[in-house]
């Protein structure tokens, strides 16, 4: 198939009630989306705003809605995602304010991390004193193993901007939070279990997951978040099946 | 209704479904048998009346069966319509036993 | 609705799934109510059945076998992953229900016809 000599992005402008604005690019043989991005707010308007960092998939900041798919704009070559015209389109991540342009305000994403409980409490040290001696945690252990596979996760929001159940129940924790709910279940240096089994039990929290896996299909890192929510819910099941909460 | 009290809904959820897993495969092998050569009341009624099993297993399946599709339709009524809340939570419960009972009158009727 | 991040097997899985358990869950009061009336007594309940011999009520009956097979086959997915925590053959799953349902319908309609 021979190559379009140009591009034409439609990329979203303004607010909540902006509109898509169409740019033409130079098709380049090498090209990611993020270096389309770039070259629209250096070369044809410098009023685009968006976001990024590292440029090479370890930062997460890059995310956005590219041909209405959440993606790693630095991870994703346009060849792969461009239409047979050299039709490309750019809008924010979904199910999340939208600051201006292509940037998202993760305010929400992060605040139910947290109301996840998604940070670690250490049980030996609760008042964050340092633990007398180094905890033993086999790597080869069932619960190892689960948090492990979860345990990668850099927050980049692709996750929950593909999950439908975020977009149906604004309070729905979503895909990131209940991942990481999940390792900190599984690590047995941890001493909240029970009350972070309460912060994701009900609707809110992993028992509205329908098993999409919308989160595990475009996990940039490959992680399985639907997973996870399963570990949660089968946990939940047998707890409050054996009266234990 | 609080987190614990839409745990313990989708808790039913997954239990009346594992019961409806057996019962709903017993119900269409019954089915593709009972069809063969077509239905007739007179066949119905000599493999359910006055047997206690087939009793048994419609009330339970009708239980399940009333609950699971009440639990389901209160998810789909919360994310297509926003219907959510207390009241809306009770409503269902009292939807999915009130179609339960329908189907332990109809078992009922097959029995007696 | 953007349709282009939604056709993955399992989010396939997931329409079919709460299409066939609406239905069925509309169906339901409908088929207690209907059984319950027409079954007391033999000749009433036979009444019921040989106005069920019309062909139109044959192909609905066929579609909600179908339906209650997709919904059983799809259920019993999501059950292996919510408590096997069978997470890596789910596509395997998906296309095996979708068999289990055809199947169901076809020996429907083969005995019924």
């Amino acid at each position: 198939m021979a190559e379009p000599a140009s591009l034409k992005v439609s990329v979203w402008r303004g607010g909540a009630d902006g509109a898509l604005a169409r740019f033409e690019v130079p098709a380049r043989e090498n090209q990611t989306v993020l270096d389309v991005v770039t070259h629209i707010q250096r070369e044809l308007d410098p009023s685009l705003a968006y976001r990024f960092a590292c440029r090479v998939g370890m930062c997460g900041s890059c995310a956005m809605t590219v041909n209405g798919r959440a993606r790693w704009t630095c991870r994703t070559h346009v060849r792969k995602v461009v239409g047979p015209d050299g039709a490309l389109e750019l809008r924010p991540l979904a199910n999340l304010p939208v600051i201006r342009d292509l940037a998202a305000d993760l305010t929400p994403f992060f605040e139910k991390w947290r109301r996840a409980r998604g940070r670690f409490e250490p049980r030996e040290a609760p008042d964050g004193a340092v633990p007398e001696d180094f905890a033993v945690v086999p790597p080869a252990s069932r619960a190892r193993r689960e948090a492990d596979a979860g345990i990668e996760c850099i927050g980049c929001g692709v996750c929950y901007a593909s999950c439908d159940v975020v977009a149906w129940n604004p309070d729905y924790l979503g895909p990131a939070a209940l991942n990481r709910a999940w390792t900190l279940v599984n690590d047995v240096r941890d001493g909240a279990r029970a009350e972070r089994l309460d912060a994701v039990a009900g609707d809110a929290g992993c028992h509205s997951c329908h098993s999409t896996q919308s989160c595990t299909e475009r996990c940039p890192k490959g992680l399985d978040p639907s997973s996870a929510i399963a570990g949660l819910k089968r946990t939940l099941f047998w707890d409050t099946l054996f009266g234990r909460r | 209704m609080s987190a614990r009290g839409q745990t313990h809904l989708w808790v039913v959820q997954r239990v009346t479904a594992m019961l409806l897993a057996i019962a709903v495969t017993v119900h269409l092998v019954t089915i593709v048998i009972a069809v063969r050569g077509g239905l007739t009341a007179a066949e119905i009624l000599a493999r359910t009346r006055g047997s206690e099993g087939w009793l048994a297993f419609y009330c339970v399946f009708a239980l399940a069966a009333g609950l699971h599709g009440a639990i389901g339709l209160r998810a789909i009524a919360a994310e297509t319509l926003g219907l959510r809340g207390r009241g809306a939570d009770l409503a269902w419960v009292a939807i999915g036993l009130l179609t339960a009972a329908f189907g332990i009158r109809a078992a009922i009727g097959l029995y007696a | 609705m953007d349709l282009r991040p939604r056709s993955h097997p399992t989010y396939l899985a997931f329409v079919v799934h709460r299409v066939s358990g609406l239905l069925l869950a509309l169906f339901l009061p409908l088929h207690f109510w209907v059984l319950g009336t027409a079954i007391t007594g033999e000749a009433r309940l036979e009444g019921f059945l040989r106005w069920a011999d019309n062909p139109l009520v044959k192909a609905a009956e066929t579609v909600l076998v179908v339906l209650l097979a997709a919904h059983l086959a799809g259920g019993l997915r999501v059950l292996a992953l919510e408590f096997l925590g069978w997470r890596s053959r789910q596509k395997d799953l998906v296309a095996a229900s979708a068999g289990i349902a055809l199947l169901a319908g076809l020996a429907f309609l083969l005995n019924v016809v």
